[in-house]
């Protein structure tokens, strides 16, 4: 910790809290257990940071009666969540991409206590990559090394001068590498996308695919790397002495990396694109160095996978209604239980559903009993039955989170929450001693009862 | 007049500023109640850059505000960030993966002169607890 040039101290090697991409390097000058600068960050990183100071968070957890919230002490809180909850037959534990690890494991742990079905934001983002590494694997990389060795990379589908504002400069393009002495000069960039993008401008080569044939124009681009002729005078909008040229560059390149993000998962075709983009990449390690990584978008989306997997064996979307974890994207996603209005009790905490989610499942949200912890008065709050107040993860918390490469990263403490503001690990915890107390009293109850006959 | 196009969502960078400094604040209305479209579209029924504009699909109708988009060309291609506004407008997942279709939805467009882009509490206020003209909320 040094002290800053002018005012107050210096908080250096700070992880940034937003993107997939958890930049390493900030520097947060702090006075008065206040923000006061952030070097490094990018804008959406560095407001992240900044409006810590403008805020106006509650910090006291609330209860709606007669359809306003009112406030109400914590343990008011907590007991009206154990019953909300403790009475459902199958509520929704969904959100867990922006907040640390440490809160996955109670996370999880509440979902079986529960028999509830637990699902992160992966649903809505890199859900359909998963199912397709499921089907044929994951030939990746770190992004360190990205950085020292790749002299091609692609972006595809993926917009990271707008969601991942540092990706380029960081890890793939701009930087100086191991091999890659003159960084840009060392490196080509070429982007795949509808739209000529902020990203695109900066590109080498700029391919333009018509919206909804990614799937063809990975196909056409296998079928050439591995040997084939191609007969289309064009495929998805893109020509074929094109679609020649871009498959020479990706055999001839020495080291080369496919980044893809939403424009493949959220097409027509959704985790069958990302299966040809795998396969195009298991293809061209039959003449190069090749590696994909899919551009996770919230900084702690990675983590929850993680975590889902090495305690339940699935990576999102797991049901403990049966007792034992169960995985069926389709079935057991947020968005189609909610659809099938199976879901009569939800618990989010961070992320925000009701501004992210499609109206009919935001409607069912809307009809049962919501429970909402996060830092924020965020849409998904203003629907919901209970409100609680946390603490910022990674800014008022230490805690631990996995970067898109599945790197894990420790969050630093930067400032104390304030007064009274628990951490969502201690109000998960609460919540979960609630349940299990409610539980117990329930067993006594019933043996009573029993002796009694 | 009305125009066809292809609907696709996703992040900028100005929604997500906007989203972390307060989804409450004017700034979040501003970044993520727009439409970017592309400036060949925007002639086709003459719509100006700031015009209100009513995007619909077979869900429901949004106001929102046409931009002139910076990332263009993508004719026949229009863009809303990621938000409320748009997905009052987006349909439920139906291939078994989970996904809702966020990217590639038919939308019409049309000019909605005179009408106001609400907040994000005011659209969430309407379309889900206070509801439409009659009373007829979710709740």
């Amino acid at each position: 910790m040094k002290k800053a040039k002018g005012y107050g101290r210096m908080v250096t090697d700070v992880v940034c809290p937003f993107c997939g991409t958890l930049c390493d390097d900030l520097e947060v000058v702090v006075e008065d257990n206040k923000i006061k600068n952030v070097r490094h960050a990018c804008r959406i990183g560095s407001s992240k940071f900044l409006a810590m100071n403008e805020l106006k968070r509650p910090n006291r957890p609330m209860i709606r009666k007669d359809g306003s919230f009112e406030e109400v002490d914590m343990a008011a809180a907590i007991e009206e969540c154990g019953r909300i909850l403790s009475r459902s037959k199958r509520p929704l534990l969904y959100g867990w991409s922006s907040t640390g690890c440490e809160a996955h494991f109670v996370g999880i742990e509440l979902a079986e206590e529960l028999g509830g079905v637990i699902d992160s934001t992966s649903s809505v983002c890199h859900g359909p990559s998963v199912i397709a590494i499921q089907d044929v694997g994951y030939p990746s990389a770190t992004l360190g090394d990205v950085k020292n060795r790749a002299d091609l990379i692609i972006y595809w589908g993926a917009n990271p001068m707008h969601a991942h504002p540092r990706h380029l400069s960081r890890y793939s393009v701009f930087p100086r590498g191991y091999f890659r002495e003159r960084g840009q000069q060392d490196r080509e960039l070429i982007v795949v996308d509808v739209r000529k993008t902020d990203t695109a401008k900066l590109a080498n080569r700029f391919v333009q695919v018509r919206y909804g044939e990614d799937f063809e124009l990975l196909s056409a681009l296998r079928l050439v790397i591995n040997g084939k002729e191609l007969e289309a005078d064009e495929v998805a909008g893109v020509s074929k002495e094109d679609i020649l040229e871009l498959a020479d560059r990706m055999k001839t390149c020495q080291y080369g990396t496919l980044f893809f993000g939403m424009g493949l998962t959220q097409s027509y075709g959704t985790h069958r694109n990302i299966d040809a983009g795998i396969s195009l990449v298991r293809d061209l390690n039959h003449h190069t160095k090749f590696s994909i990584v899919a551009m996770r978008g919230h900084y702690n989306v990675t983590g929850i996978g993680e975590v889902l997997t090495w305690q339940t064996g699935y990576p999102f979307a797991v049901d403990f209604s049966r007792g034992y974890p169960r995985y069926n994207p389709g079935e057991t996603t947020a968005n189609d239980v909610l659809q099938r209005e199976e879901a009569d009790a939800a618990l989010i905490i961070a992320s925000d559903p009701v501004a992210h989610f499609p109206k009919k499942a935001v409607e069912h949200l809307a009809r049962i009993p919501m429970i909402t912890i996060g830092p924020h008065m965020i849409p998904t709050a203003q629907l919901s039955e209970v409100f609680i107040p946390s603490s910022i993860s990674g800014i008022e918390e230490a805690s631990t989170a996995y970067r898109m490469d599945t790197v894990p990263l420790k969050l630093r403490k930067v400032i104390e929450p304030p007064e009274g503001i628990y951490s969502d690990v201690e109000i998960l915890e609460m919540i979960l001693e609630n349940v299990r107390e409610r539980r117990v009293r329930q067993m006594e109850r019933e043996k009573k009862a029993g002796e009694g006959r | 007049m009305s125009l066809e196009v292809t609907l696709i969502t996703g992040r900028t960078v100005s929604q997500g500023e906007a989203m972390e400094r307060g989804k409450d604040l004017d700034d979040y209305t501003k970044a993520a109640a727009v439409c970017e479209l592309d400036p060949a579209d925007m002639e086709k029924i003459g719509i100006n850059e700031g015009d209100t504009i009513k995007v619909s699909t077979g869900i429901g109708e949004v106001i929102v505000r046409a931009v002139k988009s910076r990332q263009y060309p993508h004719e026949g291609i229009v863009f809303i960030p990621m938000g409320p506004w748009v997905n009052s407008i987006t349909d439920m997942p139906a291939d078994s993966t989970g996904m809702p279709p966020f990217k590639g939805i038919p939308v019409k467009i049309e000019q909605a002169k005179g009408e106001k882009v609400l907040s994000s509490h005011d659209l969430i206020e309407k379309l889900y607890l206070r509801g439409n003209e009659k009373g007829e909320g979710v709740r």
